[in-house]
Protein backbone atom coordinates (compact mmCIF):
# COMPACT_ATOMS: atom_id res chain seq x y z
CA UNK A 1 0.00 0.00 0.00
CA UNK A 2 1.29 3.40 -0.93
CA UNK A 3 0.58 6.54 1.47
CA UNK A 4 -1.73 9.01 -0.07
CA UNK A 5 -0.08 12.46 -1.10
CA UNK A 6 -0.85 14.80 1.54
CA UNK A 7 -3.22 18.01 1.17
CA UNK A 8 -1.18 21.47 1.53
CA UNK A 9 -2.91 24.39 1.16
CA UNK A 10 -4.20 26.34 -1.78
CA UNK A 11 -2.39 29.14 -0.33
CA UNK A 12 -3.19 32.98 -1.60
CA UNK A 13 -2.27 33.33 -5.32
CA UNK A 14 -4.42 30.02 -6.71
CA UNK A 15 -5.95 32.11 -9.25
CA UNK A 16 -2.92 31.83 -11.21
CA UNK A 17 -3.28 28.58 -12.32
CA UNK A 18 -6.99 27.64 -11.17
CA UNK A 19 -9.01 30.83 -12.52
CA UNK A 20 -11.45 29.47 -15.29
CA UNK A 21 -14.36 32.09 -15.48
CA UNK A 22 -16.58 29.60 -17.34
CA UNK A 23 -16.88 27.09 -14.45
CA UNK A 24 -18.93 29.71 -12.88
CA UNK A 25 -21.83 28.49 -15.37
CA UNK A 26 -22.75 24.87 -14.94
CA UNK A 27 -25.86 25.60 -17.74
CA UNK A 28 -23.14 25.53 -20.87
CA UNK A 29 -24.92 28.68 -21.48
CA UNK A 30 -28.21 27.58 -21.30
CA UNK A 31 -27.96 24.57 -23.35
CA UNK A 32 -28.13 21.88 -19.96
CA UNK A 33 -31.47 20.53 -19.60
CA UNK A 34 -33.87 21.36 -16.65
CA UNK A 35 -34.48 24.67 -14.48
CA UNK A 36 -31.34 27.44 -13.95
CA UNK A 37 -31.10 28.73 -10.66
CA UNK A 38 -28.40 30.68 -9.04
CA UNK A 39 -26.55 29.38 -5.62
CA UNK A 40 -25.28 33.16 -3.98
CA UNK A 41 -23.32 33.86 -0.68
CA UNK A 42 -20.74 34.88 0.88
CA UNK A 43 -17.89 33.47 2.82
CA UNK A 44 -16.60 33.87 6.49
CA UNK A 45 -14.23 33.44 8.71
CA UNK A 46 -14.37 33.45 12.58
CA UNK A 47 -14.55 36.79 13.45
CA UNK A 48 -17.27 36.87 10.82
CA UNK A 49 -15.05 38.74 8.37
CA UNK A 50 -15.47 38.07 4.42
CA UNK A 51 -12.75 35.78 3.09
CA UNK A 52 -11.73 36.98 -0.08
CA UNK A 53 -9.47 34.48 -0.72
CA UNK A 54 -11.54 31.45 -1.14
CA UNK A 55 -12.45 28.90 -3.74
CA UNK A 56 -15.29 27.03 -3.79
CA UNK A 57 -16.10 23.97 -6.42
CA UNK A 58 -18.91 21.80 -6.76
CA UNK A 59 -20.06 18.88 -7.86
CA UNK A 60 -23.84 17.66 -8.15
CA UNK A 61 -25.97 15.71 -10.95
CA UNK A 62 -27.99 17.38 -13.22
CA UNK A 63 -32.21 17.73 -13.74
CA UNK A 64 -32.80 14.07 -13.94
CA UNK A 65 -30.90 13.24 -10.86
CA UNK A 66 -27.53 11.50 -12.88
CA UNK A 67 -23.93 12.66 -12.86
CA UNK A 68 -21.90 12.85 -15.79
CA UNK A 69 -19.46 10.25 -14.46
CA UNK A 70 -19.43 6.32 -15.86
CA UNK A 71 -19.83 5.11 -12.69
CA UNK A 72 -23.68 6.45 -12.37
CA UNK A 73 -25.18 3.58 -13.74
CA UNK A 74 -28.84 4.10 -13.25
CA UNK A 75 -31.00 4.32 -15.98
CA UNK A 76 -32.01 8.19 -16.19
CA UNK A 77 -31.13 10.32 -18.94
CA UNK A 78 -27.76 11.69 -19.18
CA UNK A 79 -27.18 15.22 -20.73
CA UNK A 80 -24.57 15.92 -22.54
CA UNK A 81 -24.48 20.06 -22.38
CA UNK A 82 -24.25 19.05 -18.21
CA UNK A 83 -20.89 18.36 -17.08
CA UNK A 84 -22.08 19.23 -13.14
CA UNK A 85 -19.20 20.72 -11.67
CA UNK A 86 -18.38 24.21 -10.97
CA UNK A 87 -15.36 26.39 -9.32
CA UNK A 88 -15.08 30.15 -8.47
CA UNK A 89 -13.89 32.35 -6.39
CA UNK A 90 -14.91 34.77 -3.55
CA UNK A 91 -14.57 38.26 -4.36
CA UNK A 92 -13.03 41.33 -2.07
CA UNK A 93 -16.57 41.22 0.15
CA UNK A 94 -16.04 37.10 0.21
CA UNK A 95 -19.38 36.89 -2.27
CA UNK A 96 -19.61 34.25 -4.86
CA UNK A 97 -22.31 33.04 -7.30
CA UNK A 98 -23.25 30.03 -9.85
CA UNK A 99 -25.32 29.40 -12.22
CA UNK A 100 -26.24 26.06 -12.32
CA UNK A 101 -29.36 23.74 -12.74
CA UNK A 102 -31.83 22.20 -10.26
CA UNK A 103 -30.17 18.75 -9.43
CA UNK A 104 -32.85 15.55 -9.51
CA UNK A 105 -32.29 13.47 -6.50
CA UNK A 106 -30.14 10.61 -6.07
CA UNK A 107 -29.97 7.58 -4.02
CA UNK A 108 -27.86 7.52 -0.88
CA UNK A 109 -26.90 4.56 1.41
CA UNK A 110 -29.86 1.89 2.28
CA UNK A 111 -31.14 2.73 -0.85
CA UNK A 112 -33.44 5.70 0.60
CA UNK A 113 -33.69 8.37 -1.89
CA UNK A 114 -31.62 11.50 -1.22
CA UNK A 115 -32.95 14.94 -1.45
CA UNK A 116 -31.91 16.68 -4.54
CA UNK A 117 -28.32 18.67 -2.92
CA UNK A 118 -25.02 19.71 -4.25
CA UNK A 119 -21.62 19.17 -3.12
CA UNK A 120 -19.45 22.01 -1.95
CA UNK A 121 -15.24 22.24 -1.75
CA UNK A 122 -14.10 25.40 0.02
CA UNK A 123 -10.09 26.01 -0.43
CA UNK A 124 -8.39 29.03 1.12
CA UNK A 125 -5.48 30.20 2.41
CA UNK A 126 -5.51 28.77 6.03
CA UNK A 127 -7.30 25.44 5.52
CA UNK A 128 -4.49 22.96 5.18
CA UNK A 129 -7.08 20.45 3.64
CA UNK A 130 -10.09 21.51 1.88
CA UNK A 131 -13.73 21.07 3.67
CA UNK A 132 -16.57 20.08 2.42
CA UNK A 133 -19.89 20.64 2.71
CA UNK A 134 -23.19 20.07 1.12
CA UNK A 135 -25.87 22.16 -0.10
CA UNK A 136 -29.71 21.26 0.15
CA UNK A 137 -32.82 23.51 -0.82
CA UNK A 138 -34.33 24.85 1.90
CA UNK A 139 -37.76 24.97 0.40
CA UNK A 140 -37.55 20.99 -0.28
CA UNK A 141 -38.43 20.22 3.26
CA UNK A 142 -40.39 16.90 2.76
CA UNK A 143 -37.46 15.31 0.82
CA UNK A 144 -34.87 17.29 3.36
CA UNK A 145 -36.93 15.41 5.89
CA UNK A 146 -36.30 12.10 4.58
CA UNK A 147 -32.83 12.47 3.84
CA UNK A 148 -30.73 10.21 5.38
CA UNK A 149 -27.87 12.61 5.70
CA UNK A 150 -29.42 15.29 6.81
CA UNK A 151 -31.80 13.23 9.37
CA UNK A 152 -28.54 11.79 11.06
CA UNK A 153 -27.24 15.73 12.26
CA UNK A 154 -28.48 15.75 15.52
CA UNK A 155 -28.11 19.67 15.82
CA UNK A 156 -30.88 21.06 14.15
CA UNK A 157 -28.73 24.59 14.42
CA UNK A 158 -25.93 22.46 12.48
CA UNK A 159 -28.71 21.16 9.97
CA UNK A 160 -29.92 24.56 9.48
CA UNK A 161 -26.38 25.60 8.11
CA UNK A 162 -26.80 23.26 4.78
CA UNK A 163 -30.13 24.53 3.68
CA UNK A 164 -29.75 27.25 0.79
CA UNK A 165 -32.30 29.66 1.57
CA UNK A 166 -34.45 30.98 -1.55
CA UNK A 167 -34.23 34.68 -2.78
CA UNK A 168 -36.53 35.90 -4.54
CA UNK A 169 -35.66 36.66 -7.82
CA UNK A 170 -35.77 35.25 -11.82
CA UNK A 171 -34.07 32.67 -12.23
CA UNK A 172 -34.70 30.89 -9.07
CA UNK A 173 -32.00 31.77 -6.45
CA UNK A 174 -30.55 30.45 -3.44
CA UNK A 175 -28.76 32.36 -0.88
CA UNK A 176 -25.48 29.95 0.66
CA UNK A 177 -23.15 31.15 3.56
CA UNK A 178 -20.54 29.24 4.26
CA UNK A 179 -18.86 30.44 7.66
CA UNK A 180 -15.64 29.01 8.21
CA UNK A 181 -15.70 28.72 11.71
CA UNK A 182 -17.66 30.11 14.88
CA UNK A 183 -21.07 31.03 15.77
CA UNK A 184 -22.82 29.30 12.65
CA UNK A 185 -20.30 27.44 11.14
CA UNK A 186 -21.45 25.45 8.70
CA UNK A 187 -21.76 21.89 9.17
CA UNK A 188 -18.23 19.95 7.03
CA UNK A 189 -18.42 16.71 6.32
CA UNK A 190 -15.59 13.99 6.49
CA UNK A 191 -15.35 12.79 3.90
CA UNK B 1 -30.57 -0.08 -6.47
CA UNK B 2 -27.36 1.16 -7.33
CA UNK B 3 -24.07 -0.47 -5.74
CA UNK B 4 -21.54 1.71 -4.24
CA UNK B 5 -18.06 1.27 -3.54
CA UNK B 6 -16.31 3.90 -1.38
CA UNK B 7 -13.17 5.16 -0.98
CA UNK B 8 -10.77 4.36 1.93
CA UNK B 9 -11.12 6.18 5.19
CA UNK B 10 -7.98 8.43 5.61
CA UNK B 11 -5.02 7.24 8.19
CA UNK B 12 -4.17 10.03 11.32
CA UNK B 13 -1.20 11.78 10.43
CA UNK B 14 -1.78 11.36 6.77
CA UNK B 15 -2.89 14.79 6.16
CA UNK B 16 -2.90 18.06 8.04
CA UNK B 17 -5.54 18.86 10.93
CA UNK B 18 -7.00 22.12 9.91
CA UNK B 19 -6.46 23.48 13.31
CA UNK B 20 -2.60 23.97 12.99
CA UNK B 21 -1.48 27.13 15.17
CA UNK B 22 2.40 26.86 13.65
CA UNK B 23 0.94 28.14 10.46
CA UNK B 24 -1.22 31.59 12.00
CA UNK B 25 -3.82 31.73 8.85
CA UNK B 26 -5.62 29.10 10.55
CA UNK B 27 -6.63 30.48 13.22
CA UNK B 28 -9.64 32.32 12.07
CA UNK B 29 -10.43 30.12 9.41
CA UNK B 30 -9.83 26.40 10.81
CA UNK B 31 -13.47 24.90 11.67
CA UNK B 32 -13.50 24.45 15.45
CA UNK B 33 -16.16 21.30 15.41
CA UNK B 34 -15.16 18.26 14.28
CA UNK B 35 -16.68 17.22 10.66
CA UNK B 36 -19.28 14.72 10.72
CA UNK B 37 -18.44 11.77 9.03
CA UNK B 38 -20.38 10.97 5.60
CA UNK B 39 -20.69 7.12 4.14
CA UNK B 40 -19.54 7.77 0.68
CA UNK B 41 -22.87 7.73 -2.23
CA UNK B 42 -22.84 8.40 -5.55
CA UNK B 43 -22.25 12.20 -4.35
CA UNK B 44 -19.15 10.87 -3.71
CA UNK B 45 -17.95 8.38 -5.77
CA UNK B 46 -18.58 10.24 -9.27
CA UNK B 47 -16.69 13.72 -9.81
CA UNK B 48 -15.67 15.09 -12.80
CA UNK B 49 -13.98 13.74 -15.77
CA UNK B 50 -12.45 15.23 -18.55
CA UNK B 51 -13.10 13.13 -22.16
CA UNK B 52 -15.47 15.88 -22.88
CA UNK B 53 -12.12 18.64 -23.38
CA UNK B 54 -14.51 21.32 -21.56
CA UNK B 55 -10.67 21.89 -20.11
CA UNK B 56 -8.95 22.67 -22.92
CA UNK B 57 -6.29 21.32 -24.56
CA UNK B 58 -3.15 20.61 -22.40
CA UNK B 59 -0.37 23.61 -21.37
CA UNK B 60 2.70 21.22 -20.51
CA UNK B 61 5.30 23.20 -21.17
CA UNK B 62 5.06 26.79 -18.77
CA UNK B 63 8.96 28.24 -20.84
CA UNK B 64 6.47 28.87 -23.71
CA UNK B 65 4.08 31.10 -22.47
CA UNK B 66 5.81 34.40 -23.17
CA UNK B 67 7.73 35.87 -26.59
CA UNK B 68 11.06 34.56 -24.74
CA UNK B 69 12.78 32.10 -22.27
CA UNK B 70 11.74 32.90 -19.14
CA UNK B 71 15.03 33.35 -16.79
CA UNK B 72 15.71 30.85 -14.19
CA UNK B 73 16.70 26.89 -14.08
CA UNK B 74 14.52 24.35 -16.98
CA UNK B 75 13.18 21.56 -14.90
CA UNK B 76 11.26 18.61 -16.65
CA UNK B 77 8.52 17.91 -13.67
CA UNK B 78 7.07 14.28 -14.64
CA UNK B 79 5.28 11.32 -12.45
CA UNK B 80 2.22 9.13 -12.21
CA UNK B 81 -0.97 9.85 -10.35
CA UNK B 82 -1.82 6.77 -8.63
CA UNK B 83 -4.08 5.15 -6.30
CA UNK B 84 -3.10 3.33 -2.95
CA UNK B 85 -3.11 0.46 -4.64
CA UNK B 86 -0.70 1.61 -7.10
CA UNK B 87 -3.24 1.63 -9.43
CA UNK B 88 -2.77 4.50 -12.53
CA UNK B 89 -5.57 7.04 -12.54
CA UNK B 90 -6.04 7.58 -16.01
CA UNK B 91 -7.65 10.71 -17.96
CA UNK B 92 -7.72 12.98 -14.97
CA UNK B 93 -6.87 16.87 -14.89
CA UNK B 94 -3.69 17.98 -13.00
CA UNK B 95 -3.17 21.79 -12.75
CA UNK B 96 0.37 23.04 -11.75
CA UNK B 97 0.85 26.65 -10.49
CA UNK B 98 3.71 28.52 -9.34
CA UNK B 99 6.31 31.49 -8.45
CA UNK B 100 8.61 32.41 -10.85
CA UNK B 101 12.32 31.95 -10.37
CA UNK B 102 12.63 34.94 -7.95
CA UNK B 103 9.90 33.95 -5.55
CA UNK B 104 7.07 36.00 -7.07
CA UNK B 105 3.58 35.38 -8.07
CA UNK B 106 1.97 37.10 -10.75
CA UNK B 107 -0.51 38.06 -8.29
CA UNK B 108 -1.60 41.81 -7.60
CA UNK B 109 -1.61 39.66 -3.85
CA UNK B 110 1.85 38.91 -4.38
CA UNK B 111 4.12 42.23 -3.03
CA UNK B 112 7.36 40.32 -2.32
CA UNK B 113 9.86 43.17 -3.70
CA UNK B 114 11.64 40.31 -6.36
CA UNK B 115 10.99 40.86 -10.00
CA UNK B 116 8.20 39.78 -12.47
CA UNK B 117 9.30 37.54 -15.53
CA UNK B 118 7.10 38.73 -18.00
CA UNK B 119 7.80 35.61 -19.70
CA UNK B 120 6.65 33.17 -17.58
CA UNK B 121 2.85 33.52 -16.18
CA UNK B 122 3.93 30.25 -13.62
CA UNK B 123 0.93 28.08 -14.87
CA UNK B 124 0.39 24.87 -16.58
CA UNK B 125 -2.51 21.53 -17.15
CA UNK B 126 -2.44 18.07 -18.19
CA UNK B 127 -4.86 14.82 -18.30
CA UNK B 128 -2.89 12.03 -17.68
CA UNK B 129 -1.69 9.49 -19.72
CA UNK B 130 -3.40 5.97 -20.08
CA UNK B 131 -0.55 5.12 -17.32
CA UNK B 132 -1.96 8.06 -15.07
CA UNK B 133 1.46 10.13 -16.38
CA UNK B 134 1.84 13.79 -16.78
CA UNK B 135 4.75 15.86 -17.68
CA UNK B 136 5.39 19.61 -17.20
CA UNK B 137 8.21 21.43 -18.48
CA UNK B 138 8.94 24.73 -16.11
CA UNK B 139 11.30 27.12 -14.06
CA UNK B 140 12.44 25.82 -10.86
CA UNK B 141 10.11 28.22 -8.60
CA UNK B 142 12.04 30.44 -5.92
CA UNK B 143 11.70 30.64 -2.84
CA UNK B 144 10.12 33.65 -1.02
CA UNK B 145 9.17 35.29 2.28
CA UNK B 146 6.12 35.25 3.85
CA UNK B 147 4.31 36.56 7.08
CA UNK B 148 3.22 33.56 8.87
CA UNK B 149 6.64 34.57 11.34
CA UNK B 150 9.26 36.85 11.62
CA UNK B 151 11.96 35.99 8.74
CA UNK B 152 9.76 32.93 7.52
CA UNK B 153 10.42 31.73 3.99
CA UNK B 154 8.44 28.89 2.11
CA UNK B 155 10.61 26.17 0.84
CA UNK B 156 10.39 25.81 -3.08
CA UNK B 157 8.04 24.37 -3.66
CA UNK B 158 5.20 24.07 -7.10
CA UNK B 159 1.45 23.84 -6.08
CA UNK B 160 -0.33 21.24 -7.32
CA UNK B 161 -4.20 20.54 -8.02
CA UNK B 162 -5.54 16.90 -8.86
CA UNK B 163 -9.21 15.31 -9.39
CA UNK B 164 -8.88 11.65 -9.87
CA UNK B 165 -11.71 9.55 -9.87
CA UNK B 166 -13.97 11.44 -7.95
CA UNK B 167 -15.28 13.89 -5.62
CA UNK B 168 -13.79 12.03 -2.66
CA UNK B 169 -10.34 11.95 -4.10
CA UNK B 170 -9.90 15.42 -4.77
CA UNK B 171 -6.67 16.83 -3.37
CA UNK B 172 -4.69 20.01 -3.38
CA UNK B 173 -1.21 19.79 -2.59
CA UNK B 174 2.14 21.13 -2.67
CA UNK B 175 5.60 19.51 -4.40
CA UNK B 176 8.96 20.24 -2.67
CA UNK B 177 12.50 19.61 -3.75
CA UNK B 178 14.87 17.74 -1.83
CA UNK B 179 17.43 19.08 0.29
CA UNK B 180 15.98 21.99 1.11
CA UNK B 181 17.38 23.46 3.52
CA UNK B 182 13.91 25.76 4.52
CA UNK B 183 11.71 22.22 4.70
CA UNK B 184 12.37 21.73 8.47
CA UNK B 185 11.43 25.25 9.09
CA UNK B 186 8.32 25.59 7.17
CA UNK B 187 5.01 24.86 9.12
CA UNK B 188 2.97 23.89 5.86
CA UNK B 189 5.27 21.08 4.79
CA UNK B 190 4.92 20.49 9.04
CA UNK B 191 1.86 20.41 9.18
CA UNK B 192 1.61 16.62 8.11
CA UNK B 193 2.27 14.41 11.40
CA UNK B 194 3.84 11.33 9.15
CA UNK B 195 7.11 11.42 8.36
CA UNK B 196 6.46 8.89 5.17
CA UNK B 197 3.94 11.10 4.36
CA UNK B 198 6.03 14.68 4.32
CA UNK B 199 8.86 12.22 2.49
CA UNK B 200 5.87 11.91 -0.29
CA UNK B 201 5.60 15.80 -0.89
CA UNK B 202 9.18 16.15 -1.80
CA UNK B 203 9.88 15.42 -5.19
CA UNK B 204 13.47 13.16 -6.22
CA UNK B 205 15.80 14.09 -8.40
CA UNK B 206 15.62 11.71 -11.73
CA UNK B 207 18.70 11.83 -13.90
CA UNK B 208 17.00 9.58 -16.08
CA UNK B 209 14.43 12.30 -16.58
CA UNK B 210 16.96 15.05 -17.22
CA UNK B 211 17.66 16.01 -20.57
CA UNK B 212 21.28 17.05 -21.44
CA UNK B 213 22.62 20.44 -21.95
CA UNK B 214 18.63 21.43 -21.49
CA UNK B 215 16.66 20.68 -18.07
CA UNK B 216 17.27 18.81 -15.08
CA UNK B 217 14.53 16.22 -13.98
CA UNK B 218 12.77 15.93 -10.76
CA UNK B 219 9.90 12.92 -10.13
CA UNK B 220 6.65 13.36 -8.18
CA UNK B 221 4.42 10.66 -7.69
CA UNK B 222 0.74 11.75 -6.14
CA UNK B 223 -1.04 8.86 -4.64
CA UNK B 224 -4.97 9.39 -4.35
CA UNK B 225 -6.76 7.56 -1.80
CA UNK B 226 -7.86 4.13 -2.94
CA UNK B 227 -11.18 2.47 -3.40
CA UNK B 228 -12.39 0.37 -0.58
CA UNK B 229 -13.05 -3.21 -0.71
CA UNK B 230 -16.55 -4.08 0.05
CA UNK B 231 -19.35 -2.56 -2.42
CA UNK B 232 -22.11 -1.12 0.07
CA UNK B 233 -25.74 -1.17 -1.59
CA UNK B 234 -27.27 1.82 -1.59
Amino acid sequence: MLIPTASQTVGPFFAVGLTRPELADLTHAGKAKGEAIVIEGQVRDGEGAPVPDAMLEIWQANAAGKYAHPEDRQEKPADANFVGFGRVFTDRQGRYRFVTIRPGAVPGCGNALQAPHIAMTVFARGLLKHLVTRIYFADLAAANEADPVLSAIDDPAARQTLLAKPVNSTPSAYRFDVVLQGEGETAFFDV
Amino acid sequence: MVDVTGYRREKPGNHPPNDYPGYSSTAKRAPKRLPIRLEHTLTETTGPTFAGGWEGPNQADLTRAGRGEPIGERIIVAGRVLDEDGRPVPGTLVELWQANAAGRYLHDGDQHDAPLDPNFPGKGHVVTDAEGGYRFLTIKAGAYPWRNSYNAWRPQHLHFSVFGPAFATRLVTQMYFPGDPLLPLDPIFNSTADTEARRRLISTYDPELSQAEYALGYRFDIVLRGRGATPMET
